[in-house]
This record gives C-alpha cells, structure tokens and sequence, in this order.
C-alpha cells in the first residue's frame, strides 16, 4: 500500500502518522506539502489532526480551500482511499467529502484521554479487521469533535452502514454517540479518535494496528 | 522632545540612582527612546539585579552539562549525540491580569526559548499556584489559565505531561504560572545567540510588531495593587498558529549552515535580543527600524523597541545567505527582513526615519547593570511540632485528604492538554514524573516539577533543599538518574529585608542538595515583586529536573500491578507532622518545623530504588511526600482498584505514621517471591526498609481492622475538581 500524508500550516500530527504507517506498511509515507496540486500516486491519502491554519475561522475551513484538497477530491472521486483524523475529519467535513458538521464539545472544554470505542461497522476497507461490535480504545484530542447532522442524514448514515464508530461513553456530546462515518461510495473516513497514536504498546496501547492492516489487506 | 523628568524615571521603574548611572555611562542625558531601552534592559526581569550575586553560588557544571546558564536554556548531554534543551520560566504577572493571554504566551515564550537553541519541544510541564479555592477570582483563574496552556500547547502539537498545582490564600492576588519547556537537539548542532563578527546581516523573522506587550518586563518587575487590572494593555496576545509556523521554519533554517547567532524575542523584545546577541559576540548591532515588518501605522522607535509582540526571532546570518532563509520563510508564510547588520562598535544603534533615535554602548546594558547586594535577614525557622489529636480515625482523615484542594486528582487539568500527540509519552500525568521517550530509541526522558512552598515559609533553606530532593526523588521514582535542574525563583519585593532573607536561604538550600544529589542548574529564571498590596507569596523555588532512562522498557509506574504484591516503604518514617497536609487539613494548622532533609540518606535510598527498577526488579514505585504514607499507598491503589492491606511498622503513632512527611522515602510492591532477597539487600545497604502489607482486593484496609473501598476514597479524590469548577461554568 502506497500512502500519502497531506501536511496543512500547523498539522501537528503528521508525523504521528508517517511513523505510523511507516512502522505498519514498511515504508515511508509521501509527505504532501498543502500547496501542491498533484498527488502522488497512492492508495491512501491521511488527513491528520492538528490545528491546520490555527483553527481560525472554522476548524477545517481553510484547509478546505487549500489547493492540494483539489486533488484529494479527485482521489477520492476515483474511488481512492481517504482517512482524516480529528482536524483531517473536520477538513472532510468542510470540504464536503462527508456529510455533517464538528462543532465545539457540549463540555466548551478540549479533551484528551483515552476513549472505548465500539466498532460498528467492520464491512470498509478501514475496519474488515476488527470483529463487530469489539470495543477498542483510542485516545480523542479535540476541543470541537461534537458532530452535528440533521436527523434525516444521521438516519441514512446509520440505515447505510456508514457510522462505523460510535463512543461507548461520550466524550463531546456528538449526535448519536458518533465517532467515525464513511462516504457514500465507503472509501473515504472521517474519525475524531486517533489510531495512528494507538500501533505503538510503548505509549498506549495497539488497539489502532488492526485499522491500517485492514487497508494494507484491502489496498495493497 | 519630550522632557525627563524624575516622574519619567519613576514611572519606567527606575531610581534616581540608576537613572544618574544611566548618564554617567552615556556621558549625556538618555533621550526618551534610550530611556525605554534602559528601563527595561535594567528591570529585575532581565537584568537579575536583586538575585545575580546570589544565583553565582548555584553548582551549574558537571559532566552531562553542555550549557550552563546564560543562553536561552540549559543543554545536558543525554549520550548518543542526542541533547535535551530545557528550561522554566514564570508568567506570573500577565496570567494574574488576563489568565488565557498570560498563560498561553507564557508556554509560546518557554518553546521559543528552546527552539531558538536548535530543539525540536518534545514536552511541556507546568507548575501553576493558584489563591484560596474560595477566593472569588481563584475559578476564574484556574479556567483561565488553564485553557490558555492547553490552546497554546496543543496548537504546537507538543504534549503537556505533567506539573503540578496548589492552592493557598497567600497567591489569591498573585497566581503563579510557571511553564517549562523540554526538547531535543543533537549534540553537533545547537544553536547560540553570540553575534560574532561584523558586516554580518541582522535579520527578523516571525510575526509582525504591533503595540502589544509594551513595558511587560518593567510591569513583571513591580508590585501589584488595586489598580493592576488596568495594566491590562501591557499583556501580550499568542498567536500558537504563528508559533507553530515558527517553530517548523526555524528548524529548517538551522537545518542549513546559514545561522552564526539566534535569539527569540522575548520579555523586552527587539531590545533584548539585539543587546544580548552583541553583548555575547562582543560586536556592536546597527538597526534600521523603518525595515521592521509592522502591524500597525505610525509606530514610534520608542514602541517598537519595547514591543512585546509575541512569535519573532532576531538572528545573524552568514553574508549572503538572506534569499536562502527568506525563501524558507516565504514557504511557511511568514514575514523576513534584513533589519541591520553587526558593527565592530560594540554600541546598539537605532536608526528610525533617517535619524539615529539611539545609541548606546551594549555594555551599559548588561554588563553594567546594576548588581544589588540588597539587605537582608535571616528569620528563625519554623520549629517543633504542633498538639494534635492521637485518637482521631485514621480513614476518614484519609478520604478527607485525598479529596482537599491540594491533594484530589489534577484530571480535570490534564484531560485539557493533549498529553499523547508525537506518540512518545510513556508516562501521562499521573505518576511520579512524566516519561517521554526519545524519539526512535529506547531512551526515555523523565520530567518532574517540584517545591512545597509551605515548607518553604516555615524554613526557606530547607524548604530550598527539599525542592530539589523531592525533584530528583520523583525521576528515581519512574527509574531515571537525574541529570540536572532548571530553577524558578518566585518570591516577594526583595527590596524588604524579610524576602530578600528567603530569597538567600531558599538559593543556598537549592545549591547545597543540587550539589550533593549531583543535580546541577543548567537555566532558569526569578520572578519577584509577587506581591499585592504589600502581602508577599509563600517562598516558591520550583525545581524542574529531567532524568534519563536508558531503557524505558523497564520503568515503574504508581499503579499496583498484581494481586498479592509485597508493598514495601524504603526510608525512615519518624512521623513529621510539622508543616504537613495533615495538620493543615485536618486540624487547621499550618505550623511546625519543615520536615528534616537529610541528603546523604536521600542519596543512599534513591540510588538502592533506582538500581532495583534499572534492573528489572521493581516495576511499581510511588515516592511519599505531600499526604504522608497512607496518601501514598493509596495513590497507588486508585488506578486499578487495586487494594491493599498494610499494617504500622514503626514506633511513631498512628498519625505519625501514616500521615507524616518524613523525606527520603519510597514505597514498592513486588512480587512475594522477591521481597525477601530485596528487604535482605536493603538492610545489608544499611538503609531502612519495613515490609508492609500485601496488594490485594478493593479496599485500603490498617492493621486488619478498620478498612474502606478505594472507590470511596477514588470518588472523593476524583470529584474534587469537576465539583469546584462546576460553578465556574
């Protein structure tokens, strides 16, 4: 599997995530500098957390505009592989490439600790796996990850298959105690936790090793 | 031009006397301009007037030291050509005044400190003194401060660990933000700020300059009354964005070979850094101020000298080498500019608007400074041990403990700072010392932040040295050897002989067990003047030590482990009640002597702990301070519910026992099949050692009778926090 790690002003975790997929594919990530317009090409583009632009104006908001996102959109029309974590959810979000909002946590606080997760879709490149329904624990970082949807969308996401973690005790006051969704076509996922912060057992645990082999299996 | 008047000195914080020495050493009158730079350059902040002769008597050398004080931070040598940069410093006044803005910029201040050296930050701490939890400004505060840490921190990307925190009447108008920066370098490629040479490009990068900050330093420098608020205009704003930008540019330019000096913009900004550059390099720095990138219109060379804008660097680079570094710097977004260039003058020229709006030899800034031998006295200590009641339960003293301010779990804290990103923190905040591992080794750094500014009231010396002691214990605890410290002196006017007197103490105490511990002080900073309306802080030293582990597999955590463990105290337990949590809790006094430190023994049990974990023996260890033994045990016990039944092991009472603060001490838990041979190795080492009790189902139980549940006691140690802060919100 062939990855690429878009880095935004102020990511801040995209380091996280080539060591990450360095340590589970093998080899190095490309690391994509967001004013280029091409992509290399890969099987997966990660969207990492971070505070891209700061987080002024909207979390996302202008990461969205950046012309590098022009190419992840192309990626992900063709069917490519799309992971945005934390900031690189509220990236895909504001980029329209998933539906819905993340809005300020319901407790105005950031909030950092490790969180039970329960996978409930095991049927996506990102999760095959996982066994469904396993509880996992990934730690959140984020002080807007309250996902917000009208309830027609939050019934399609869920009638679709398409929330795919939901917090077993909720950390941001998201709707439906949702993690993590996919994209209509599956291929691309949004998520506040972090499972690149999770493959290493010196610093937290690996409950995030199955995630990427997941896409090595389906990608490579 | 505006006329100086005594008033004009007066309000720049300078004496009549320093202002006549301003005059001798210009052999003319200072204009306005020059008068700025000399009230800051000369402010307690920066020129360490009050403290510098005392500060010389701190051991700053050793083996593992690649930099002593005087540059940006301290650098240790952590073997493998790798180096840790870190320092501490205070943000005391701003964060009292506007708490988010004082803290955030505080952190942004201490990374700069440690990435204008060549670190990347890999961990941050801090070490926050809050006024009575029923003061009406303290939640205030503590909201404050505490989210202007984290958005700044976990903007950077660099995790919070650790730090700690207390409450006490004595900071109700004069909080304490303390902030400490740690990072790594390698050891053939740190950066200094010694401006050598001449013809040399003077170059400015970073945010631009407005009018924020100005007079930060002087403010930092006086006391406080009713009106402080009103300084509010002098606090700077962060920009953690700008910041990170910052970081990741500099880093790329130091990856080339273009940098001769560097220095980040600080307290006293443009003026600060250009002085101290040239004083260092003993070359002379010519400014042109119409080049300076500016926020806003009209600014006078007055204001943009004294501008505190946060998020800039001055640096020197090689001839020639400016369109290499502005093309980096255009790649982050950035503003670059040639602002000067160095001279053989040794003077500090400003130029502004085709005029020279100063000109001032750079010694008279620092080397000149004043250097105050101020009076001083030496109170008697705090002595003997105050009446108490010998029959009171020992468990519901405990739950009452474990749930006081100064001793319920900091989560409400720490869920607020990102304390995993970089996927390097071994150990979160929680255990004795925060453990960061060096990236891509199996090296570990251990960081721990201490002082027990009680003790230090009640005996400045001792309470000096147990600073430092109870630091070097915490990194023993985790499995470090500690390597070397980083001071923050927080202390009242010294110009009172009564605090000047504790200042002196609490510096030869820090010295005389820095020196026996071989812990020795790489960086640091004083704040003074913490005062409002005349009321002085508790004498706070904090001590910030870093500690390596060469293996960070085998470090110890807090937590109890197995069932059926041996839970073991290594140390003497006499039973010191004076100046403790017990006594202040739970029978309202705060009196006595502070607890005995003796640095021998510290050493002598530190080291036997510290060669049980290196080897694998001891995988759970807990050093006993603030709450005693029973505090201690249970702390160990919280994280898993895991219980344990213990039994008194000395001749000192009940109360005594489990709630004194004797030094030096440890507890561990091992499996049975071990206790014996390290009980056996403990005695033949002459060190004292009692078994105990044993780990074991979910409750704290004492001499096989009176028991209570850890989650009882979890519940009042955790619900202290979200409980007081709930009015907040």
């Amino acid at each position: 599997m062939k990855a690429a790690v878009i880095v935004f002003p102020a990511s801040n975790c995209d380091r996280d995530a080539k060591v990450a997929l360095t340590e589970m594919t093998g080899k190095a990530p490309a690391m994509v500098w967001h004013q280029d317009s091409d992509l290399p090409d890969v099987d997966l583009v990660v969207i990492p957390g971070g505070f891209s632009y700061g987080d002024y104006l909207r979390c996302g908001a202008m990461a969205s505009q950046s012309p590098v996102m022009r190419s992840v959109k192309a990626h992900a029309e063709k069917g490519g592989a799309v992971l945005g974590i934390c900031n690189g959810f509220q990236v895909l979000t504001e980029s329209h490439l998933l539906p819905g909002a993340l809005m300020r946590n319901a407790g105005l606080k950031f909030v950092c600790k490790p969180v039970t997760l329960k996978v409930e879709e095991t049927q996506s490149a990102f999760t095959r796996g996982y066994n469904n329904g396993q509880s996992v624990v990934f730690p959140v970082a984020h002080g807007e990850g309250n996902y917000y949807a009208d309830d027609a969308t939050l019934d399609r996401l869920e009638g679709e298959g398409r929330v795919v973690f939901r917090y077993a005790a909720n950390p941001n006051g998201s709707a439906r105690d949702i993690a993590g969704i996919l994209s209509e076509k599956r291929n691309v996922l949004g998520m506040m936790p972090h499972p690149e912060r999770v493959v290493d057992g010196a610093t937290g645990g690996t409950d995030g090793r199955a995630l990427f082999k997941s896409l090595i299996e389906t990608l490579s | 031009m505006t006329e100086i008047t005594p008033a004009i000195v007066a309000e720049h914080g300078l004496s009549p006397d320093e202002y006549a020495r301003i005059n001798t050493l210009l052999g003319r009158a200072p204009n306005m301009v020059e008068l700025g730079v000399f009230s800051v350059m000369w402010s307690e902040h920066c020129s360490y007037k009050s403290t510098r002769a005392h500060l010389r008597k701190l051991p700053t050398t050793g083996p593992q030291v690649i930099q002593g004080p005087g540059e940006n931070a301290g650098v240790i040598d952590i073997g493998d050509g790798d180096a840790c940069i870190f320092k501490m410093e205070s943000h005391n006044h701003p964060s009292f005044i506007e708490p988010y803005q004082g803290a955030a910029t505080g952190v942004g201040g201490i990374m700069r400190d440690v990435f204008t050296m060549g670190a990347r930050p890999i961990a941050m701490m801090n070490a926050l003194r809050f006024g009575a939890p029923d003061h009406p400004k303290t939640r205030h505060l503590v909201a404050g401060v505490v989210s202007g840490i984290g958005g700044y921190g976990n903007c950077m990307g660099v995790p919070t660990v650790g730090g700690e925190v207390n409450f006490h009447p004595s900071y109700s108008g004069n909080i304490l933000v303390n902030a400490m920066c740690v990072g790594l370098a390698r050891t053939d490629n740190i950066f200094l700020s010694a401006a050598k040479g001449a013809g040399n490009p003077v170059v400015y990068f970073g945010s631009k300059t407005g009018r924020d900050g100005i007079h930060g330093a002087t403010m930092a420098s006086a006391e406080f009354d009713d009106a402080s608020e009103e300084k509010r205009p002098t606090v700077q704003v962060g920009d953690p964005f700008a910041e990170k930008l910052l970081l990741e540019a500099t880093l790329e330019l130091m990856a080339t070979d273009a940098i001769i000096a560097i220095q980040d913009m600080g307290a006293a900004g443009l003026t600060s850094s250009s002085a101290e550059m040239g004083d260092k390099g003993g070359s002379g720095i010519e400014l042109n101020l119409d080049m300076v990138p500016q926020r806003e219109a009209n600014m006078t060379a007055y204001e943009m000298l004294l501008s505190e804008s946060q998020e800039r660097m001055l640096a020197v680079l090689k001839p020639g080498r400016e369109a290499e570094a502005q093309a980096i710097f255009k790649k982050w977004e950035l503003d670059f500019a040639v602002i000067g260039i160095t001279t053989d003058t040794k003077r500090l020229v400003i130029k502004h608007k085709g005029v020279v709006a100063a000109d001032m030899p750079i010694t008279a800034l620092s080397d000149e400074a004043p250097v105050y031998e101020r009076p001083y006295t030496l109170r008697e200590p705090a002595s003997g041990t105050p009446a108490y009641d010998k029959a009171r339960p020992v468990l519901a003293s405990l739950e009452k403990i474990l749930g006081s301010a100064d001793m319920a779990s900091r989560r409400w804290i720490w869920e607020q700072y990102d304390h995993s990103v970089m996927n390097d923190t071994q150990q979160a905040p929680g255990g004795d010392a925060a453990v960061v591992r060096v990236h891509g080794t199996k090296k570990a750094l251990a960081i721990s932040t201490d002082v027990t500014p009680r003790y230090c009231k009640a005996d400045p010396r001792r309470g000096g040295m147990q600073a430092v002691a109870e630091c070097w214990r915490n990194l023993t605890a985790v499995g470090a050897t500690p390597l070397a410290t980083t001071d923050n002196l927080n202390f009242g006017n010294p110009q009172k002989p009564d605090i000047m007197g504790e200042i002196v103490a609490a510096i030869d105490g820090i010295g005389e067990a820095c020196r026996a511990l071989d812990f020795p002080i790489v960086s640091g900073n004083c704040s003074l003047y913490n005062e409002t309306n005349g009321e002085g802080i508790f004498p706070t030293p904090a001590i910030g030590g870093v500690g390596l582990l060469k293996d960070a597999s085998k470090m110890a955590t807090i937590a109890f482990k197995r069932d059926g463990d041996v839970v073991i105290l290594i140390g003497e337990t006499r039973g010191h009640l004076g100046q403790s949590i017990y006594l202040r809790e739970i029978e309202g006094k705060e009196e006595g002597a502070a607890p005995r430190v003796e640095l021998d023994v510290e050493k002598k049990n530190g080291d036997f702990v510290r060669r049980l974990i290196e080897q694998g023996r001891v995988d759970t260890c807990h050093d006993v301070s603030d709450g005693g033994l029973a505090v201690a045990i249970v702390e160990m016990a919280m994280p898993r519910g895991l219980g344990a039944q213990v039994g008194q092991a000395s001749i000192a009472d009940a109360i005594g026992f489990w709630f004194g603060e004797d030094q030096a001490r440890y507890v561990i838990a091992v499996p049975f099949a071990q206790a014996e041979k390290i009980v056996a190795e403990a005695r033949a080492a002459s060190i004292t050692v009692a078994e105990l009790g044993k780990t074991g189902g979910d409750s704290f139980s004492i001499d096989g009778k009176d028991s209570i549940a850890i989650a009882k006691l979890r519940t009042a140690h955790e619900d202290w926090f979200p409980n007081f802060m709930k009015a907040e919100l």
